[in-house]
Order: structure tokens, then C-alpha cells, then sequence
């Protein structure tokens, strides 16, 4: 008993400690080159829709250290974001990753959009287009958008331009992390005009991890 | 002696007769009997579903067929949609579209020896892949589900072995299937979805990833649970939306891995696993086989 109460009683403090880490790495970066995260990622780490930078907060924890790690490695190539990843050390990367998965996903302002371009999207994000072997979004991303894990993120709740900008990476290979080139496969079919439309679609669609107020 | 011989005539009919069942529901499974030019059918769009009561009752079967864990759930004893083996909500060639079979019943089954009409066809998905209870043939359940196939046929030859029906039959590759090498392939194409343990994925309590195995999955009786079955599946299917991508050894040998694991009894169990094995169950499957140490089907 003595024991566990004492575990407990150093966890706390340890966890803080590390809450506390995290958040001033969001906030000032660090001094080996890694710039503040919400600088770009928004305070509440809801990204900057306006300028394609994703939101970051609810994304699962797993995700998101994958894809420092990538970006690292090179798997997942980005001007801004590789040399930021780099001087991360891996305990900063673990640290962050669970900052941003543990925030309720901000109050989102759905994109908008022409009412036929957001139908299209939506026939795209849950049924698919089987004619050119285009599962649904939905299949792999979980309902509503919401992620499935570290393999499969949310997609919800993110911005037109960002997911747009994803889609096109998986096409020309400069983003080649994905599970199974599953995403991969997928991008390569879709047509212009359905990046659009699902992108427009998904923009206009609220998130949630379970963390809001 | 004269007893003799007739006894050992006995059993070499009856075993000529088990490989000949065995045969001929391979061929029904997995559409191994479609001719090369078979005729072609598009279903008719989602978007046409007429706005009227028949139109109601299509869309009814629609959400029992995607969702069957809610919309059908009285008779469904595990973890599966009906989706997940037909795919696209049953439209996707090659992927046992609704279309494919609707057109061919009533038809004559090896697996119960008799003809079967439509309903018993999809009373059997319910007792072996949903490893539950059959709906009636007058339930609101199984109308709804008639109804939406009667639809998706719509101008589809009655009688025909369209192209695409079925899965395409997938012949036995050179190399004896392996499970072993067909865990390094779940592990590199299938684990990422269908978990570790072959588990599948939930989100939400509600299926998003199939169970491949456990109590979760369609039982031993299921058409699935045959590995030639499953190989034919998986090479035209797996991994989703990337159909045609595994050669055809890495499709036996990974259907071989699958199907290696425990799930739920065959519901034609009788007496005892070697009996069941005897009477319903040949050399492409698993069952009463000894996998590490354990007879699969047995009570462990």
C-alpha cells in the first residue's frame, strides 16, 4: 500500500513536470532549433487553416510521433517542418505528441462551400467511388472522420487546403509514409475534381476527440 | 468377406461423395463455373432508389446490409456486417455482389442438398458468417434484404453467370500454401486493420475493421472459413482498394495463416470435432486439424 501510494505520489509531479515541458515547448520551441509549434499550429493547436498548417490538437499521439519521426527520416518531406523534427530529440517528440493529442479539438468554422461540391465530397467521404476502386474515407479514418489510431488520422475537422495539399504529396511521392501505400493507392485515383470535392466536404465537417468542455 | 467388401464399398462412395459435395460447393463459393464471356451488368445507381414505398424498403436493406450490427442485430451472434465480404454495400464485382447471386436463385447447394431459394441463401449467411440466428422468410429483416438485391438486379439476365459474380476462383498455387509465410504476410499487408490478434478494429462500439478470427469472426461453417475461398477473396479484394496486388501464393499462403486460428463452432457440430470434420469439412480447411499443439474446433 505503502508503495503504490508513494508511486502515485511521484507519477504526479513526474507528469506535470512534463505537461509543463511540453508546453513551453509548444510555446517557445526549444534551443536547438525547433521553433514554437504554435507559431503556425495556432495556440489552441488548431492549426492555420488559411495558410494549410493542420491542426494538431486531438490527433492521436501515436500519429503524431510518427510523423516527426518521418519527417526526421525524410519519409514525409517538408521545407519547414523537416528541420524543425530534426532538432527535436526523441523524449521531445514522445513529450509533444501526447501535449497535442491530450487538447479537446478547438471550435472548428466549417469551410462552406457550393452545395454540390459538398454533396460530391460527402458521396466520396462515405461511400467511395467502387467504380475506380475509391473506398469511402470513412472506411479507414473511422466514423466521422474521427482517426483510427496511430495508422489512420483524423481527417475531420482539418482544413480544405491542408488536406488538399496531403493528397497531392501522396500522389508526386513526396509523402510515402503511409501504411501499406494504402493512402497512396488511393490518391493516385482520385480525380482533381474529387480532391476538391472531398477536401471542400471534410472542411466543413466538425471533429471531436472526446476531450471537449 | 462378402460383408467385408460391401462395407469398404460403403465407405468408398461416401468418400467419393464428401470429395464430390466438396467439389461442387467450391464451384458455387467461388464462382469457379463462370465462363469466360459471361455476360456484363452494372447495378443500377444509389441515387436512383425510387422515393416511393419500394424505394423505402430498398434503403431499409441497404442499412441492414451495411450495418447489420445495428439494423439486424436480433440475429447476428458476432462482430460482422454484411459488407465485409461483399463490398461497396454488395455492388463491387468480384467481391460476391449482391447481383451476381440474386439472379441465380433458386439454385441447387451442395452444402444442404437441395435447392435453395434466396432467402434460405441469406438465412445461411446469418447462420454461418453472422454465426447467429436466421430471420424468417417473411421477417421485415429478410424482405428488407430481398428487396434491396431485387432492386441492385434491376435489368440483370435472371439465370445468368454474370461476369464478376462470385469471387474469381483462384487456383492452387505451386508452392504447398504455408501459414508461416503467410504470418509475415498479415503481418506486412492486413495487420495494420485488422489487428495483431486478427481482432479487427472498433471505433465508437461500432465495427470499422472485420475480425478475421476469434469469437468475434463467422464461425466454421461460414463459406469464408474455406481457405480456397478466402484466398480467392482476398487476392481480388485485399488490401482494401488494392485488390490484384498480392501474387496468388501470398493470397493462399495468407488465407492458410488465417485460416488457421480458432472461431466460432461449425452449428452443424455433431457428437464430436473428427465426426463434424468427416461430414463437412474437406482439405481446404482447417477444422479438426492439430495448429500448435491444438485441435481447431475443439473445446479448449
Amino acid at each position: 500500500m505503502k508503495r503504490i501510494l508513494l508511486a502515485a505520489l511521484t507519477c504526479i509531479p513526474m507528469y506535470a513536470q512534463a505537461a509543463d515541458a511540453a508546453k513551453t515547448l509548444a510555446a517557445q520551441g526549444n534551443k536547438q532549433g525547433t521553433t514554437a509549434c504554435q507559431a503556425c499550429h495556432g495556440e489552441d493547436g488548431g492549426g492555420t487553416a488559411a495558410a494549410g498548417f493542420p491542426r494538431l490538437a486531438g490527433l492521436d499521439s501515436g500519429y503524431i510521433q510518427q510523423q516527426l519521426m518521418n519527417f526526421r527520416s525524410g519519409k514525409r518531406s517538408h521545407d519547414v517542418m523537416q528541420p524543425i523534427a530534426k532538432a527535436l530529440s526523441k523524449k521531445e517528440v514522445t513529450l509533444i505528441a501526447a501535449y497535442y493529442a491530450a487538447l479537446p479539438v478547438p471550435a472548428f468554422a466549417p469551410e462552406g462551400g457550393e452545395a454540390a461540391l459538398l454533396s460530391k465530397g460527402e458521396a466520396i467521404a462515405t461511400v467511395g467511388d467502387w467504380d475506380h476502386e475509391i473506398p469511402a474515407c470513412f472506411q479507414c479514418h473511422g466514423p466521422g472522420g474521427r482517426g483510427m489510431g496511430a495508422s489512420f488520422p483524423a481527417i475531420t475537422g482539418q482544413s480544405a487546403m491542408y488536406i488538399s495539399s496531403q493528397i497531392e504529396a501522396m500522389k508526386s511521392g513526396s509523402r510515402t509514409n503511409d501504411p501499406v501505400g494504402l493512402m497512396k493507392s488511393v490518391a493516385d485515383k482520385l480525380s482533381a475534381g474529387q480532391v476538391e470535392a472531398v477536401s471542400a466536404f471534410l472542411a466543413n465537417q466538425q471533429s471531436t476527440n472526446g476531450n471537449q468542455q | 468377406m462378402k460383408n467385408t467388401t460391401s462395407i469398404l464399398m460403403a465407405i468408398g462412395i461416401a468418400v467419393a461423395m464428401i470429395t464430390l459435395s466438396g467439389a461442387s460447393v467450391a464451384a458455387s463459393e467461388t464462382a469457379a463455373t463462370v465462363p469466360v464471356k459471361a455476360p456484363e451488368f452494372t447495378p443500377p445507381n444509389e441515387a436512383d432508389i425510387p422515393n416511393n414505398e419500394f424505394g423505402k424498403i430498398v434503403r431499409q436493406g441497404k442499412n441492414i446490409f451495411d450495418d447489420t450490427q445495428n439494423y439486424a442485430k436480433q440475429y447476428v451472434g458476432n462482430g460482422m456486417n454484411c459488407v465485409n465480404c461483399h463490398l461497396a454495400s454488395g455492388r463491387k464485382a468480384n467481391s460476391a455482389p449482391l447481383w451476381g447471386a440474386y439472379v441465380r436463385y433458386p439454385a441447387y447447394r451442395a452444402k444442404n442438398s437441395k435447392v435453395n431459394t434466396y432467402e434460405q441463401r441469406i438465412q445461411g449467411c446469418f447462420k454461418y458468417s453472422m454465426n447467429g440466428t436466421a430471420p424468417a422468410a417473411d421477417s421485415p429483416e429478410m424482405i428488407a434484404l430481398v428487396t434491396y438485391s431485387y432492386w441492385m438486379s434491376s435489368g440483370a439476365p435472371v439465370g445468368a453467370k454474370l461476369k464478376g459474380a462470385g469471387y474469381p476462383a483462384l487456383p492452387k498455387p505451386g508452392i504447398t500454401p504455408d501459414a508461416g509465410r503467410g504470418k509475415t504476410v498479415y503481418t506486412e499487408s492486413c495487420q495494420v486493420c485488422h489487428g495483431a490478434n486478427g481482432e479487427g478494429k472498433k471505433a465508437d462500439g461500432k465495427s470499422v475493421f472485420p475480425p478475421l478470427w476469434g469469437s468475434e469472426s463467422f464461425n466454421w461453417g461460414a463459406g469464408m472459413h474455406r481457405i480456397d475461398t478466402a484466398a480467392a477473396f482476398i487476392k481480388a479484394n485485399m488490401p482494401l482498394a488494392k485488390g490484384g496486388t498480392l501474387n496468388d501464393q501470398e493470397a493462399w499462403d495468407v488465407a492458410t495463416f488465417i485460416m488457421s486460428h480458432e472461431r466460432p463452432q461449425d452449428p452443424r457440430f455433431k457428437n464430436n470435432v473428427a465426426q463434424t470434420k468427416k461430414e463437412y469439412h474437406d482439405e481446404n480447411c482447417k477444422y479438426g486439424e492439430k495448429v500448435n499443439g491444438k485441435v481447431l474446433g475443439d473445446k479448449h
